[in-house]
């Protein structure tokens, strides 16, 4: 199979290139936000991010020191600098020169050049500039000169100190970031338990209507979650949980568990006959051979079920909003909390990328890390 | 309390809770009905009668409650009214009248049924194309993983990713979205591509496809390795071109695949509410039925009108959920 590219070269080079294609359309939005991320906000708003990888070029004008600074060096009066030092970026590097506006890049760095009131000035490639005349310098002004310019990128961690560890509670994402880990983690445990002793039942026992709550399953697991809001959030309000954490976790794990009954059971329905057999003719009883057989078998599919519900639980928005987030806004989650900054300061990129990157950093570490726990239940969940 | 005690102890509590009723309901169990004793026979088939019912219960309880109820209720809503002062009265179908009296209900169903016709069907060519493309070369573990990393993503992380990518500047200034520097290096005006009409839509669900595509990838290409070897030498041995090996001996092979990626992508699309509501909250003619039934619902507060909008989702859902039943108790069969 594999040797029916490999037998034309070209066709061999056109997969390459096509796939590489493909690759780096689906990578550059995401790089695009993360390199935005490390900038600032002047950065971000007066140059498009893939320039930020570059060093950039450009044209500046600089005043030497006036002639008040000059030294005499045997007959020589000199005076010494560097162009650079008023701004305070010493990594930038100059690649011409020049003593007009009209010419400013008439000298490569080191030339030597004639000034006009008489006397020579040289410029090196740090911005180290050398006047040197052999009469005085008069005047109280330096001298006027121009230089193209190349900056190094340059990046700054500032906006993650300002999301992550400042105060504000517009900027500020810790409270949010421990609100959704409050929500996530309970809300993906809880159903596993549950999710994983009806999974046996529906498995491996038999019982009359069996294949009809499979069916049932089945069905609620493309019930859209749309439909549970209005009347949940009545049932809520009723029984006194009101808008909270309680309220979020259960509805979490209410619209998890078809995914998890549907994936375990799968599973557990695929392990062994002869296990299950044996262990029931040596006297088992059903829960000592769910606790001690059929749960340590089925970690692969508990960890997939896990690591779904981790990701949904963590990206979701519509949940949150309506059954956890109040008035008070104590209770934010980080999708919510980038939905506003989205709102209110559009045009604030660099809280805005980097509050994304943060919410978007935990999910992409258990993706990377998990990946093929993550294919696996994926593989097992689609409706076959 | 601060609330990440309260997790930490909600999961202690639920857990134990959860141990507690399976351990004590099959310990009651035994009790009753002893599997010893002069009726030990008659007390086995009881036990094993109930014992299911035990494991089973929790799980039917909190599916018929979240999900299996709120249909049925929703279904009431959207046929009552709410009347001033508390209570509700029988209103027939005059929420579904008032609903399409509504253009922006029309925007929504109309922009929904684009969703439908694009977003499923470019995913799913996509990942097949990827599929098919990175199982041959040696880097394709790597384009794979690269091309599934948007799955971990949010919906509302993708659209901070995506609206930067589409950020337009005036005329003259220095774009700083990357679509609109290309545009611009090609001669092209800057646009602002999210509030185009009609066209808006294809940029939103490019997020969608952005992020559905590895999914398509990861499903499409596991069955195009389970395709028996022999029909491909098979088809090599007659003289087949990679091009007609793929579309003549393999596409038709994983077709039952092709169709479940298609659905699921499909259920995606209808309940899509997270990158309209972010990116353009349903304005500049991008409303889709998912973010209508939400401001309804929560700023509107018509609860009436919401549920009727809701159940609209639902009549769409339902020949996907019951294709799906029947699949699956033909393969249980």
């Amino acid at each position: 199979m594999k040797n029916i590219a490999g037998q034309k070269p070209a066709l061999l080079w056109a997969t390459h290139l096509a796939v590489a294609f493909m690759v780096i359309l689906w990578i550059i939005p995401t790089f695009g936000l993360l390199v935005s991320s490390f900038r600032t906000g002047d950065q971000i708003s007066t140059s498009g991010w893939w320039k930020s990888l570059f060093a950039t070029e450009q044209v500046e004008g600089f005043r030497t020191a006036s002639p008040e600074d000059q030294v005499q060096e045997g007959d020589l009066y000199v005076i010494e600098g560097n162009v650079f030092t008023d701004g305070g970026a010493e990594a930038n590097t100059l690649s011409a020169w020049g003593t007009s506006s009209r010419d400013v890049s008439a000298y490569a760095p080191g030339d030597v050049a004639e000034l006009r009131d008489g006397g020579t000035i040289t410029i090196a490639e740090n911005g180290d500039y050398r006047l040197e005349n052999s009469e005085p310098f008069e005047g109280s002004r330096g001298e006027r000169v121009f230089g193209t310019v190349s900056e190094p990128p340059t990046f700054t961690l500032e906006n993650y100190d300002r999301v992550l560890f400042s105060g504000s509670s517009t900027d500020g994402m810790q409270k949010a970031f421990l609100n959704t880990m409050t929500v996530t983690i309970p809300a993906t445990v809880i159903p596993i338990l549950i999710a994983a002793f009806a999974a046996y039942a529906l498995a491996w026992m038999d019982f009359p209507g069996r294949a009809l709550l499979i069916a049932g399953v089945v069905a609620l697991l493309v019930v859209p979650l749309q439909l549970a809001l209005i009347p949940l959030l009545k049932l809520h309000l009723n029984i006194g949980i009101g808008k909270g954490y309680m309220g979020v976790w259960l509805a979490h794990t209410g619209f998890g568990l078809p995914m998890a009954v549907y994936l375990l059971r799968n599973y557990i329905a695929g392990l062994p006959r002869d296990i299950i057999e044996n262990a029931r003719v040596d006297g088992a009883t059903e829960f000592q051979i769910f606790t001690r057989i059929i749960l340590p078998l089925s970690f692969p599919a508990l960890a997939s079920f896990a690591i779904f519900q981790f990701l949904w639980t963590w990206n979701d928005l519509l949940v949150a909003k309506v059954f956890l987030i109040d008035a008070s806004g104590q209770t934010t989650v980080m999708t919510n909390q980038i939905v506003e900054l989205m709102g209110t300061r559009g045009g604030d990129w660099e809280i805005l990328a980097t509050a994304a990157f943060v919410s978007i950093s935990v999910p992409l570490l258990v993706f990377f890390f998990m990946q093929k726990y993550l294919v696996r239940g994926l593989l097992a969940g689609s409706v076959k | 309390m601060a609330p990440a005690l309260q997790g930490l102890l909600t999961i202690v509590i639920g857990i134990s809770v959860c141990i507690g009723y399976f351990l004590g309901s099959n310990l009651l169990l035994d009790t009753l009905f002893p599997p010893r004793g002069p009726r030990a026979g008659r007390n086995i088939n009881i036990a094993n009668m109930v014992r299911p019912w035990l494991f089973l219960f929790p799980a039917m309880f909190a599916l018929g409650l979240y999900l299996a109820y709120p249909v049925v209720e929703t279904l009431r809503l959207s046929l009552t009214e709410r009347v001033p002062g508390g209570g509700y009265v029988w209103a027939g179908f005059d929420n579904y009248i008032q609903m399409a009296n509504e253009p922006k209900f029309w925007e929504a169903i109309i922009n929904n049924m684009l969703w439908l016709l694009v977003v499923p069907g470019l995913a799913t060519v996509f990942g097949l194309l990827a599929a098919q493309l990175t199982d041959r070369i040696k880097w394709g573990n790597i384009a794979k993983s690269i091309i599934f990393m948007p799955m971990a993503i949010s919906f509302v992380g993708a659209s901070v990713i995506w609206k930067l990518v589409y950020d337009a500047r005036p005329a003259g200034q220095e774009q700083i979205g990357i679509l609109n520097a290309i545009v611009v290096a090609l001669g092209g005006q800057p646009e602002t591509w999210l509030t185009i009409p009609f066209w808006n839509n294809f940029f939103l669900m490019a997020v969608l496809v952005w992020i559905q595509t590895g999914f398509a990838m990861v499903i499409l290409s596991a069955a195009l390795r389970g395709i028996p070897e022999e029909t491909i030498e098979a088809a090599i041995v007659d003289g087949a071109n990679p091009m007609q090996i793929f579309f003549k001996i393999k596409v038709p092979q994983i077709k039952g695949t092709i169709m479940v990626v298609w659905t699921t992508i499909t259920i995606i699309v209808l309940k899509i509410f997270d990158i309209v509501f972010a990116m353009t909250n349903g304005q500049w003619g991008t409303q889709v039925l998912a973010n209508y039934m939400y401001a309804k619902l929560f700023v509107a507060r018509d609860w009436g009108v919401g549920s009727a909008s809701a159940i609209v989702i639902m009549v769409l859902v339902l020949p996907i959920l019951v294709w799906n039943v029947r699949n699956a108790r033909k393969e249980m069969n």
